[in-house]
C-alpha cells in the first residue's frame, strides 16, 4: 500500500516555475498556509494562481510569486480589502483572469469531468466577459440562445488544508464546508495536503467519520503533517482564524517595508518557529470559531 | 430624525422587497440587508429561507452579533456549493451593497478607475455578481447615496447584469432579468419607469425629490406623487430589537 506522507520541502520539490497552483480554503477560512509559507521560502515563481482568495494570494503577490491570478474575490471577510493584492493589482504587477465565483467552480468541474468547457448562463452581460477574451459564448445544439462556455481550469498542482488524513491520502473536513476543496482535487494533475492531525486508517471505520471524506484517496498524491497548517486561516471545528495575527498582517501593508519585515519575522524563520511565534499549538487551537 | 431612526425606517422598507417572492433563500449583505431579510422572514413572508450566513439554513433568522447562548435552528446543510446549485436554479433574492450602480441596474463590487490593468481602487473582484444577476432577483443597499455610488455613465466594472439592451446575448430579453429596488439613506427606488428607467419610489422624511436627484448621476423618473418611506411600527420596532439584540444597525449607516 502506498504510503503518501512527504514534507512540505516535498512538496515544493515537485513544483516547477510557471505551473498552475490551486489553493483550497476560501478567503480566510482553512487555507493551507503552511505550504503556501513553504513556496514564499522557495526561489519558485512566475505561478499562475487560482484561489478562493486569502492572505494566500496577498503573500503570494508580495513575494512576487504570481505572474497571472485567476480569481473571483480576494478578502479576509472580517478585513474586506486584502492590502498585498490590492497593491499588486493596482500597480498592474499581475495579470488576471477575474470570474464569478459559480464560474470559477465550474471550470474546475470540467477540468475534473475532463471536458472542455461547461455552459452556464453566469457571466452574460457583465464585463467578465470583456475582459477575459479566452471566454467564449457558445451557440445551443437546443435553443436559439448563447451561453457562456466556461473553459476547464486544469491546475498542475492543488495545495489543500485538512483536519486529517492518513499516509494514503484519506482526508476529512470536518469544519462545516468543504467549500471546493473537492473540485480542486479533481482538477489538478497532483493534489498534496496538509494536515492538522495524522491519524491511522482504522479511524476512518469509526462511526460516521467516512462521511466526512469528500474525495477518494486516488485524488491525493501527498500527505503532510502540519498541526496549525492553516493558521492563520481557520480550520473550523479545530481553531478559527487568528484575528490579530491577520490585523498585524494587514498593518504591515502600510509600512514601506512592511513585507520585508512580515516575511522575516513569520516567514524565513521557519515553521517550527512560526508555530512558536503565533504561540504554539496551544494557544492557536484556543482560536475561537468566527460567528457570521 | 435620529440617524437610528433613519436606519430602522430604511430596514423596515426593505424588509417589503421579499413580500411576493414565495418559498425562495433570502441574502442579506451585511447588517441592514440581513436585518431585513430577517425581518421580513418572521413577519411578512414566512416562506422565506435563509443561511446562518455559514453553512446551514436555519429555520428562523439568527440574531445578529455575538449570540450569548443562541443556537442557529438547522434546518439543511448549506455549504458555498449548494449555494450555487440554489443560485442556477433561480430560486433566491439577494440584497447586496454595490460600491456603484448604473441606470441600467448594473452594479461594480470590483474595481474603481478607468484602467482595468491598474485600477485607481482595488476592492473585491466580481464575486457571485455575475451570476447572482442573471439568474434570481436582486435588490440593493446603499448607505450613502451619492453621485459616486449612483454613477453616470456604466460602472467601471460591470460585475452584474442590469436592464441593459446592449449587453444581451443573442436569444436573451431583458425579461429575464430581475433587478428590483435600490434602497438608500435618501429613498427607494425600483426600475418601474418606462423601460426600467430608475424611478424614485418614496422619500425619507425631509428629503426632496431635487436632492436626491442631485445626488443621483442619472436622470430618475420621478411620478406625479412620490409618498414618504413608511415609518416603523410598533410591532416591527419590537421584532428589530430581538433580530439585533446589540443595536449592530445604529451604526449601519457609517
Amino acid at each position: 500500500m502506498s504510503n503518501k506522507q512527504m514534507s512540505a520541502a516535498d512538496v515544493v520539490a515537485q513544483m516547477k516555475d510557471g505551473m498552475t497552483v490551486g489553493i483550497g480554503g476560501w478567503g480566510p477560512r482553512r487555507k493551507p498556509m503552511a505550504l503556501v509559507r513553504e513556496i514564499l521560502r522557495s526561489p519558485l515563481k512566475d505561478l499562475t494562481v487560482v484561489s478562493y482568495g486569502g492572505a494566500d494570494v496577498g503573500m503570494l503577490c508580495a513575494a512576487g510569486k504570481v505572474k497571472k491570478l485567476v480569481f473571483a474575490f480576494v478578502s479576509l471577510d472580517f478585513i474586506p480589502l486584502e492590502p498585498y493584492f490590492r497593491m499588486a493589482r493596482q500597480s498592474g504587477s499581475i495579470e488576471v483572469m477575474e470570474i464569478d465565483e459559480g464560474l470559477f467552480m465550474l471550470g474546475l468541474k470540467a477540468a475534473g469531468m475532463r471536458v472542455p468547457y461547461i455552459p452556464t448562463r453566469v457571466g452574460l452581460g457583465t464585463d467578465v466577459l470583456k475582459r477575459n477574451p479566452s471566454i467564449a459564448l457558445t451557440a445551443s445544439p437546443y435553443d436559439g440562445k448563447e451561453w457562456v462556455a466556461m473553459p476547464a481550469l486544469p491546475l498542475d498542482v492543488a495545495l489543500l488544508h485538512v483536519d486529517r488524513a492518513d499516509t494514503r491520502g484519506v482526508c476529512q473536513i470536518k469544519g462545516p464546508d468543504m467549500y471546493m476543496d473537492d473540485l480542486f482535487a479533481r482538477a489538478s494533475r497532483n493534489t498534496f495536503v496538509s494536515c492538522d492531525e495524522l491519524v491511522d486508517s482504522s479511524y476512518f471505520a469509526q462511526g460516521d467519520e467516512a462521511r466526512y471524506v469528500f474525495w477518494e484517496r486516488s485524488e491525493t498524491t501527498g500527505v503532510v503533517h502540519m498541526p496549525c497548517g492553516a493558521h492563520p486561516s481557520s480550520c473550523a471545528p479545530l481553531y478559527g482564524f487568528d484575528v490579530q495575527h491577520f490585523k498585524e498582517y494587514v498593518a504591515s501593508a502600510k509600512e514601506a517595508d512592511g513585507w520585508q519585515k512580515y516575511a522575516e519575522r513569520y516567514v524565513h524563520c521557519g515553521e517550527e518557529q512560526y508555530l512558536e511565534r503565533v504561540g504554539g499549538v496551544d494557544a492557536v487551537r484556543k482560536l475561537p470559531l468566527p460567528v457570521f | 430624525m435620529t440617524e437610528i431612526s433613519l436606519v430602522d425606517r430604511i430596514i423596515c422598507a426593505a424588509a417589503q422587497a421579499w413580500k411576493d417572492d414565495g418559498e425562495v433563500l433570502a441574502t442579506g449583505i451585511g447588517v441592514v440587508s440581513r436585518l431585513a431579510a430577517s425581518l421580513c422572514m418572521v413577519s411578512i413572508n414566512t416562506d422565506l429561507m435563509m443561511t446562518d450566513s455559514e453553512a446551514w439554513l436555519v429555520s428562523e433568522p439568527v440574531p445578529v452579533g455575538p449570540r450569548k447562548g443562541y443556537a442557529p435552528q438547522r434546518e439543511s446543510w448549506m455549504g458555498f456549493s449548494r449555494i450555487f446549485d440554489n443560485v442556477w436554479g433561480g430560486k433566491r433574492h439577494a440584497m447586496v451593497g454595490p460600491t456603484q450602480i448604473d441606470r441600467f441596474g448594473q452594479a461594480n463590487i470590483s474595481m474603481v478607475g478607468a484602467d482595468y490593468d491598474r485600477p485607481k481602487s482595488m476592492m473585491l473582484g466580481v464575486r457571485g455578481f455575475p451570476g447572482n444577476s442573471i439568474n434570481h432577483a436582486n435588490s440593493f443597499f446603499v448607505p450613502n447615496h451619492s453621485t459616486k455610488v449612483l454613477v453616470a455613465g456604466e460602472v467601471d466594472m460591470v460585475a452584474s447584469v442590469g436592464y441593459n439592451p446592449a449587453r444581451l446575448a443573442r436569444g436573451w430579453s431583458l425579461d429575464e432579468i430581475d433587478i428590483r429596488f435600490i434602497f438608500t439613506n435618501l429613498c427607494v427606488l425600483d426600475f418601474g419607469g418606462p423601460a426600467h428607467q430608475v424611478r424614485l419610489v418614496s422619500l425619507h422624511p425631509g428629503v426632496t425629490a431635487a436632492q436626491v436627484q442631485e445626488a443621483t448621476g442619472f436622470p430618475l423618473y420621478l411620478p406625479e406623487n412620490i409618498p414618504e418611506t413608511p415609518a416603523p411600527t410598533a410591532e416591527q420596532m419590537e421584532l428589530l430589537a430581538r433580530l439585533d439584540p446589540h443595536n449592530l444597525r445604529a451604526s449601519a449607516l457609517g
